[in-house]
């Protein structure tokens, strides 16, 4: 056990939590604005999908990631017509989007390279690079932080800095804006954001869209960032632990960049069972990687806590007549 | 009740006429897919050299989910196609309880042992190949470290890692193998990121060559490992070709002749057990134009002799199978 290894676990944490940040703060905007959602999966999946088989087409990964924002905003779009126009129930909606997901991705990229429903591995400028911090390399002399700063901040694919920024800009726009008060209200009491005269679908519509665009972030960041290329399910569950992610911060945002560092830090701790065993704990890797959703029962059974759902969520507003 | 009448006929037409034209053969393959460019993409590829060669045709269904196993087997086998293969040590179960329902037909189960009169079980000693690969690696590695990566955790992969443990130490005592697993639930065989991390981790422990036993998690390792700088070996097809210069080899099971021989056999094929090891050809290690340059021919003479040893009986690779005990590596 070296401070070298700790740097290695904690890039990894970093390059792991990142996707789960972005399906989080993606449902936030969503659950604090009353629209629950479940589809958190299927829209990085679509976006992983899109960005790949996009990215591999065009050999551009801006163009890849354009086009996973869009496949995640259809399917967004999807879930707000169907919850919010038409007052459908919004868990069968995300849980319905969830299954076309998994299908239809498969589908439309054996139709389009009919290698089994992946997309060719990504190449060049296809794939997105990681980039160097300025002054990574003269700073890293300097004892503890050089190389924290070198090895573990720096050299990241640029959507990881992205991520990070986003958390301060979530916080600012939910508790900082008009938009973010009445973001906060409609999914609290609907009723007296329509009362003061300002549309509850339009602003339930954008928080779900907001959510659409983070995921497709998230999605194309796995498929040419992480990876190169999308394969068959390759979330991996990672939307339901961003669900869990954003209970177990309490939907705020500060908390949820913690809850997701924490989650992605147990994800890359399971892949090292030397560190374990080198630092004297013996826990197996399925109960690390079961911690997510052991943490969240325990916040959601109050007992670190109380966690307040926004009081209006899953549930359509009806204009009273 | 007059359309419900015409359409019980003609789905009952259907069914009689589909039963009487084909005693076409028929595949089942496991939830990794069709064209996994591992496992079910070999078994494909030998399904699809016999109908080239016979000019005959075959059914096929993918299995979607582990509820459809047993609904897919009977109505394969209702519809009269014979013989019906399929691949996965997952059909274990649902096909000990089907096949005694349908005496007439002959099934075929690739990695698992089922003991009912009209199936023919064939098992891979992936042990055999998982070993030649080892020595391969070990001989290949500058460090003295090697890893594994493992798809789902279950006695059939850790079969492959004893073996490739086996392999490496036998070439060089004081070597260590990292081993891993990627998870405990099927989802296990289809994350490529993890995989992607598992090998970045392995690095850092010191690994410079990774077999990936993973499915679709294996495409993530090779990956990482091309990435990396490091060297990688596929498995059960011939993965060499998806990074050219960067997989030092793969340990190919011929699940492809398995399907190719069943479907030969036909409606003649005898029940019971066949195990593929490496005398048969079952297993090996792939050689082609994209890793010619890693592999020199002393690494090449010493596993090819150790091949010979493990045929004539002389070397006996442990199997993890056979007590779930491995000398080689703890996991």
């Amino acid at each position: 056990m070296d401070y070298a290894t700790f740097l290695q676990i904690f890039d990894t944490t970093l390059r792991l939590a990142t996707p789960l940040l972005f399906a989080c703060l993606a449902g936030l905007y969503s659950e604090r604005a009353g629209v629950f959602d479940i589809g958190l999966e299927g829209k990085m999946l679509m976006a992983a999908m899109a960005s790949g088989a996009v990215a591999a087409l065009s050999g551009s990964v801006w163009i890849g990631l354009m086009a996973g924002i869009v496949g995640s905003l259809a399917f967004a779009l999807v879930h707000g017509i169907a919850s919010i126009t038409f007052r459908g129930n919004q868990l069968i909606s995300g849980v319905a989007l969830n299954f076309v997901a998994s299908g239809i991705t498969v589908l439309i990229a054996q139709d389009l390279f009919g290698q089994g429903g992946r997309t060719p591995p990504l190449e060049g400028g296809a794939r997105m690079l990681e980039i160097t911090l300025p002054l990574a390399e003269t700073l890293r002399p300097v004892p503890v932080i050089g190389p924290l700063y070198a090895d573990v901040i720096s050299g990241h694919p640029i959507l990881v800095y992205v991520g990070l920024l986003l958390v301060p800009a979530t916080w600012w726009l939910l508790y900082r804006t008009r938009f973010g008060l009445r973001l906060r209200a409609v999914g609290e009491n609907p009723a007296s954001v329509d009362t003061a005269g300002v549309s509850v679908k339009r602003l339930r519509f954008s928080a779900v869209l907001i959510a659409g665009v983070l995921c497709g972030l998230a999605g194309a960041y796995m498929a040419t960032g992480l990876q190169a290329g999308f394969g068959r399910e390759m979330t991996a569950g990672r939307g339901y632990i961003a669900l869990a992610a954003l209970i177990f911060a309490k939907w705020r945002p500060w908390h949820a960049l913690w809850a997701c560092l924490l989650f992605g830090f147990f994800q890359s701790l399971a892949l090292r069972p030397d560190v374990m065993q080198a630092v004297g704990i013996k826990i197996p890797g399925p109960a690390l990687d079961a911690l997510p959703y052991i943490l969240t029962v325990v916040v959601l059974a109050g007992l670190v806590g109380k966690a307040v759902p926004p009081r209006a969520g899953g549930e359509p507003y009806v204009k009273e007549r | 009740m007059t359309l419900m009448k015409t359409m019980l006929g003609a789905a009952a037409t259907l069914a009689l006429s589909s039963a009487i034209a084909s005693a076409d053969p028929a595949i089942i393959y496991d939830l990794g897919g069709k064209f996994d460019k591992s496992f079910n993409e070999a078994a494909f590829n030998g399904a699809k050299k016999w109908a080239e060669e016979t000019g005959g045709t075959f059914k096929e269904l993918e299995m979607q989910s582990e509820a459809q196993r047993e609904q897919a087997l009977r109505q394969l086998a209702e519809s009269g196609a014979n013989p019906i293969v399929m691949t996965g040590f997952a059909f274990g179960d649902t096909l000990n309880t089907v096949a005694p329902d349908f005496p007439d037909t002959k099934f075929a189960i690739i990695d698992m042992v089922v003991e009912q009169p009209n199936v023919k079980s064939v098992v891979f000693t992936e042990h055999e190949g998982s070993y030649l690969v080892g020595m391969m690696a070990a001989l290949a590695s500058k460090t003295g470290t090697v890893g594994f990566i493992g798809g789902m955790d279950i006695p059939l992969i850790r079969r492959f890692g004893c073996g490739y443990a086996e392999g490496v130490k036998a070439v060089n005592p004081d070597a260590t193998v990292v081993l891993n697993m990627t998870g405990t639930t099927p989802a296990a065989w289809n994350d490529p990121v993890k995989g992607a991390e598992l090998a970045k981790a392995q690095k850092s422990q010191g690994a410079d060559v990774i077999y990936a036993a993973a499915g679709g998690t294996g495409i993530g390792v090779l990956q990482a490992a091309a990435d990396e700088g490091i060297l990688s070996i596929g498995v059960d097809s011939n993965q060499n070709h998806l990074h050219p210069g960067k997989v030092l080899t793969s340990m190919t099971k011929r699940v492809d002749n398995a399907v190719y021989n069943a479907f030969n056999d036909g409606e003649a094929m005898t029940a019971g057990l066949t195990v593929m090891d490496l005398k048969a050809d079952g297993v090996g290690y792939a050689m082609d134009d994209n890793n010619a340059a890693l592999v020199t021919d002393e690494m090449k003479a010493k596993v090819e002799e150790a091949a010979a040893k493990i045929k004539s009986g002389e070397l006996k690779v442990h199997d993890y199978m056979s007590d779930n005990t491995c000398p080689a590596a703890t996991f």
